[in-house]
């Protein structure tokens, strides 16, 4: 596995377009995050500081800085498409097969690559909510600061599924440009489904459904957090409350496609003559 | 003999057509193998199937003897299919670094395989900035990486100036004569000609041939003669049974072999039957004449 790793890591790593891809999916939201949470003075007209809006408290941080960070992920798709992508065109695919790397192997790689890319981006979203957290909560204690940490979990899947995603169109289509087209379209797609749905049938049903879809199963796991800090301004308003717990068969659909998606790639890698 | 390769009633179906037809052959350990055939006759095809990147549609093929699967047996292979395909972003040594990492061997053989190419002092150039020529040969260092028990070269020389083949063709001689089985697919005759012992014909997806280069078809030579008395001399080799197919272009009368017979003895039997030839040489068809008249017997 740690051979695997290391390969796909080679072939990123010394390619400067998918290094710097990488170095501003960690580094941005990581930016971002720092830059909200420090003092800004607009040349003494007033001070901007996002603090004390009360959104770097925990334990709704966790949620937070997990909904905005997931929209750097859009980099790492780029690298993730143009992985593959790239063993199509130079035919480096074909070569890896002939040295002696079966199949299987080459999936493996791709997807070990994402799950640790996912771990890291995971890992330093976590350490820098903690440090951010603690600097502006008031409480401390433990149960408090610990108490909504499954939003990383969510952050985690949410990555991988996605990642898992653009894997899959990157294999299907070859080429970086239509994978990232396609993603787009699905997207789109899922859209006009629901509003088809929507339209059509009454009830909650067509959301159940929805929520089942790749893209927006994957979008559901961490529902948009400006809802709940106006919910917490005004505690008055009953009918804003929303649900935006993460729930247990949010994160096993999302594991289900990503599943999904790798097996797909790899019969089709299987299927095909190179 | 020690099999390396054993390919059993093989076939490749791309849609309607058949790539590759009920084909069975064996490589055996240290010799030089070419496949030899036009153009689409399913040597690429046939390769890639063995090489695990096509999928077969029916038949089998198995690696030494057996008892090892294709993805361990292709780590003491060496393979080299149409273009060279490296990471152009890369430099040599970190493209061979790769392929050390997915073969499992260690990286100490890098500097030794680069020097046997001769690109040792290009090996921190990197890879897009290469000739075709270098390309080609970095792809051979690569191949050669694990010290592989067999090397597969398809269409090496392809696309190469003069002096890209002779370097090319200078390795695949000495890689030989240390005792690697060498596997080359080539539609050039002349290059299967002077680099293998055995050989595979191809046609249409069809084995035509497989044995020993000199005994591809039943000859025992031919006589290019010149004399003055042409119509007596014709006279004679028809009536005479060692001689089949005769050949007049112009002055020169080639005459087929049908029995072995040496050019002295032939020159004393036309001496005393009375014809003093002007012109004598016993010759054996040459692989392209030997494989056309293969490929023509069957049209």
């Amino acid at each position: 596995m740690l051979r695997l790793v290391k390969l796909e890591l080679q072939k990123l790593w010394l390619n400067k377009v998918s290094r710097i891809l990488i170095f501003i999916s960690f580094l941005l939201p990581f930016t971002v995050l720092i830059l909200s949470s420090i003092k800004i003075n607009f040349f003494g007209f007033f001070t901007l500081e996002l603090g004390e809006l009360g959104i770097f408290n925990f334990p709704i941080i966790w949620h937070i800085t997990t909904f905005f960070a997931s929209y750097f992920k859009f980099f790492f798709a780029i690298v993730v498409v143009s992985m593959i992508g790239n063993e199509y065109s130079n035919k480096t695919l074909k070569q890896n097969l002939i040295d002696g790397l079966s199949k299987k192997e080459f999936i493996l790689s791709k997807f070990y690559t994402i799950v640790f890319f996912s771990l890291c981006a995971t890992l330093l979203i976590g350490v820098a909510s903690f440090l951010i957290g603690l600097y502006y909560s008031s409480y401390t204690e433990a149960s408090i600061i610990f108490r909504e940490v499954e939003f990383l979990l969510a952050y985690f899947v949410k990555l991988v599924g996605f990642f898992s995603l653009c894997l899959f169109f990157g294999m299907l289509l070859k080429r970086s440009a239509f994978a990232l087209g396609f993603l787009f379209i699905t997207w789109i797609l899922e859209l006009i489904i629901y509003g088809l749905m929507e339209w059509k049938i009454d009830g909650d049903l067509p959301e159940k459904i929805f929520n089942f879809f790749p893209v927006q199963s994957m979008y559901k796991l961490i529902d948009q957090p400006i809802q709940r800090i106006v919910m917490t301004k005004f505690p008055e308003k009953t009918d804003i409350i929303y649900d935006y717990a993460v729930h247990w068969y949010e994160i096993a659909i999302v594991l289900g496609w990503s599943a999904l998606f790798i097996f797909l790639s790899y019969r089709l890698l299987k299927k095909r003559d190179l | 003999m020690e099999p390396i390769l054993t390919i059993n009633n093989l076939t490749k179906k791309f849609g309607h057509l058949t790539a590759v037809k009920d084909l069975s052959f064996t490589i055996n350990k240290g010799n030089v193998y070419g496949i030899l055939g036009p153009n689409g006759s399913g040597k690429s095809t046939t390769l890639g199937i063995v090489l695990n990147v096509v999928n077969k549609t029916s038949g089998g093929f198995h690696w030494f003897d057996g008892n090892t699967t294709t993805h361990d047996a292709l780590k003491q292979v060496g393979a080299i299919i149409e273009r060279p395909n490296f990471y152009p972003y890369m430099s040599a040594e970190q493209n061979l670094k790769l392929v050390c990492r997915i073969k499992g061997v260690d990286h100490s053989k890098i500097e030794e395989k680069l020097d046997i190419v001769g690109l040792l002092d290009r090996k921190d150039h990197k890879f897009r900035t290469y000739s075709l020529g270098m390309k080609q040969r970095l792809a051979i260092a690569s191949a050669l990486l694990n010290d592989p028990e067999i090397l597969i070269l398809d269409e090496p020389t392809n696309g190469l100036d003069p002096q890209g083949i002779h370097q090319i063709r200078q390795i695949i001689k000495e890689i030989a004569a240390n005792g690697t089985t060498i596997l080359l697919a080539s539609h050039l005759l002349d290059e299967v000609e002077k680099v293998c012992s055995h050989v595979v014909v191809l046609r249409k997806g069809e084995k035509l041939y497989s044995g020993r280069v000199d005994e591809m078809i039943n000859s025992h030579g031919f006589f290019e003669l010149k004399t003055e008395k042409n119509d007596e001399l014709l006279k004679l080799l028809k009536a005479d049974s060692n001689f089949g197919k005769l050949k007049v272009e112009g002055d020169l009368i080639t005459a087929f072999l049908n029995q072995p017979m040496s050019a002295p003895d032939f020159n004393q039997l036309m001496f005393d039957k009375g014809i003093v030839l002007s012109h004598l040489v016993k010759r054996k068809e040459s692989l392209e004449e030997q494989f056309l008249q293969l490929t023509d017997n069957l049209n």
